[in-house]
């Protein structure tokens, strides 16, 4: 892997609240048009991990590097963000008081100024490009709903929707799969992987039937660290992660989820 | 849809400020006292002050109702409009206070032997009104900007924004800080020449209120409509998600609590020519509670629930204050209480309330009649089978 394919590099990352090591040493790169896959038990990191990367927390240690060595760690969050990193949070947060239309149409690329906000229009082109990311998120024929009506899936669908608007590079996609039901899993999943390629995708996961579906490359976080990388199968089957799963049952590695 | 307002609502509005700048104004002048449509001059100075807290109120919805932030200390900026405005008015009572010195009595009185230094240009009266604005702006911007970077928000910023003002009100109430202490201003004699107590003066005065107010609303219409004002709902829906889609919502909270500061003030600015006083009990933590009330009882997020609330409840104060003095503080409480347990939406809510209800009512009726039906006897069912389906009292 030559530097050159690296969108986002984390190194040597540590954070702690309290005494408490949430991010240990943490090393991490993610590919240009990667997806890749972060699992791990509870605490161990993975939501600290997107703190540090869009800024919500600053690291005590180490450097966050996105694009051509651009160092995140002494920028905003809106910042980061109109660089190009997009979050999704584990629980949907969307405007329930607008429109789905709206939804998008405040996070598309665009001025981010108060002026500007205060005599801005809808542009044609605007309208055209909110129409293509509700076809690409499957809401179409609900742009005219509030948002605070739809389901919980459709929700979550809305959010990616607005990264998608803000033309993120990086998506950071945490739970996407929570709550939903399976069909809804389903398709955010053929969602998720229809995006990378032309995105970069972190999704972090809890559930392992969703894990499998989309899953290319995983990274396993334990305590701050990466414990393992590499395949799904090689994920499941590396005796380390069955130990931090399942602690001291050694039962049969295809059952790990 | 200009302003983000319909033709109807231009409509109300032109005929609200029809009867509100003309009619009354000239049944006030033109009338004799003794017809029945008469409106005194104790009304129109009364209804003046009223819609002054109506401003006040606006700009408190914008921030509340449509941003999320509850701010416990607008009367700071309206008591900073207030001695803005009242600092002129005192200046030109000239010789004819109690003393018949060119200072003012209380500054006679204290001791001084020259006018301080800020207040010389309030012989201005432009400038007191561009004071009126830019001082409650300023202080505004400061706070502000101080709390919105620092995350200050929810119960947090109304606690700090409580504790503001009544830190503004502490350092008023003293003789040292030149504003004449716990007594403030009043006695006051003209504004531009023309005498303050004077039943045209306070025509003109509650008409240039109504003009005010009339600007405040359309100006919150507008601003609500734009995309500024969708970012503003959003920021109070989740300002996480608005800050991460790259918006420095600092910016945003900072200039819709600029604007509310304005408002205020310039609200203050003609309420002390109306009621003829101003002192630091204005800016007391009690006062800006009292304001919020009025919002939240009218129905916040709709800009005119806030002015029905503040006229509404500060017409049922002077009421309550006259026949039961006691009880005011009660009545208020209890007001607030009924609304934000049985009535979130204010006022305004009430008709939709009600024809929720009714509906309701009728859904539960229609219930009724359906489950007696079904238990008929099955020998008093119709026959033929079929028709069951076309009777539209059979609905599922």
């Amino acid at each position: 892997m030559s530097a050159a394919d690296v969108i986002l590099l984390l190194e040597n990352v540590s954070k702690s609240f309290d005494g408490f090591k949430a991010v240990n040493d943490l090393n991490f790169a993610l590919d240009r048009g990667e997806l890749r896959t972060i699992i791990g038990p509870n605490g161990a990191g993975k939501s600290t991990m997107l703190d540090l990367i869009t800024g919500r927390t600053r690291p005590d240690e180490g450097r966050v590097l996105f694009g051509e060595g651009r160092d995140l760690t002494r920028l905003n969050e809106f910042e980061i963000s109109r660089l190009g990193i997009g979050r999704k949070f584990q629980t949907p947060s969307v405007y329930g008081d607008h429109t789905v239309f709206e939804n998008i149409l405040l996070s598309l690329a665009g001025s981010r100024g108060v002026l500007a906000a205060l005599f801005a229009k809808v542009r044609r082109a605007q309208r055209d490009r909110i129409h293509e990311v509700l076809g690409i998120v499957g809401l179409v024929g609900k742009a005219a709903l509030r948002a605070g009506a739809l389901s919980h899936g459709e929700k979550q669908w809305l959010e990616l929707g607005m990264l998608l608007a803000q033309d993120a590079q990086v998506l950071l996609v945490d739970e996407p799969a929570a709550g939903m039901t399976d069909h809804e899993t389903a398709r955010t999943a053929e969602l998720l992987v229809g995006l990378a390629g032309s995105h970069s995708l972190i999704v972090i996961e809890h559930d392992m039937e969703f894990v499998r579906l989309i899953a290319r490359r995983v990274t396993v976080l334990h305590q701050g660290s990466v414990l393992c990388e590499g395949s799904m199968d090689a994920v499941q089957n590396d005796p380390r992660v069955i130990e931090v799963y399942l602690g001291r049952q050694h039962a049969p590695a295809g059952a790990a989820a | 849809m200009l302003a983000g307002m319909r033709k109807r609502e231009w409509g109300v509005l032109a005929a609200a400020m029809l009867i509100a700048t003309v009619v009354l104004p000239l049944l006030n002048a033109y009338l004799p006292a003794e017809h029945p449509l008469h409106v005194s001059d104790f009304s129109i100075n009364l209804y003046g002050k009223y819609l002054t807290y109506a401003v006040l109120a606006i700009g408190i919805d914008l921030l509340w109702g449509y941003t999320g932030l509850l701010s416990l200390g607008q009367g700071l900026f309206f008591g900073l409009g207030g001695y803005a405005m009242g600092m002129y008015l005192v200046l030109m009572i000239g010789t004819r206070g109690q003393y018949h010195n060119v200072l003012p009595d209380y500054m006679v009185f204290l001791e001084y032997k020259e006018l301080p230094a800020h207040f010389k240009p309030f012989y201005s009266f432009p400038f007191a009104v561009a004071a009126a604005v830019w001082v409650p702006a300023l202080v505004a911007l400061i706070f502000g900007f101080l709390a919105f970077r620092s995350r200050v928000k929810g119960v947090y910023f109304s606690i700090l924004s409580q504790a503001l003002t009544y830190g503004a009100a502490l350092l008023f109430f003293r003789n040292d800080f030149t504003f004449g202490g716990n007594n403030g201003f009043t006695d006051f004699k003209d504004m531009l020449g023309f005498d303050v107590n004077s039943a045209a003066t306070r025509r003109a005065l509650y008409v240039a209120t109504c003009i005010l107010l009339a600007g405040a609303y359309v100006f919150g219409r507008w601003i609500t409509a734009t995309r500024f004002g969708k970012i503003q709902r959003a920021i109070r829906d989740s300002e996480n998600r608005v800050r991460f889609s790259g918006y420095n919502t600092v910016n945003f909270k900072l200039f819709i609590f600029v604007v509310a500061a304005i408002m205020a003030g310039l609200a203050g600015a003609l309420y002390v020519p109306q009621v003829g006083i101003i002192n630091p009990s204005e800016m007391t933590p009690d006062k800006s509670l009292e304001a919020v009330v009025w919002v939240a009882v009218g129905g916040r997020g709709t800009l005119y629930g806030p002015i029905l609330g503040a006229v509404g409840v500060n017409a049922l104060k002077s009421w309550v204050t006259r026949a039961f003095p006691e009880y005011w503080l009660f009545f208020l409480g209890g007001m607030f209480v009924t609304v934000v347990l049985l009535l979130p939406g204010g006022l305004v809510s009430l008709p939709r309330e009600l024809a929720r209800c009714a509906g309701r009512l009728r859904q539960w009726g229609a219930a009724k009649a359906d489950a007696r039906k079904l238990q008929a006897p099955p020998a008093a069912q119709p026959v033929a089978e079929p028709d069951a389906d076309t009777r539209p009292e059979d609905a599922r």
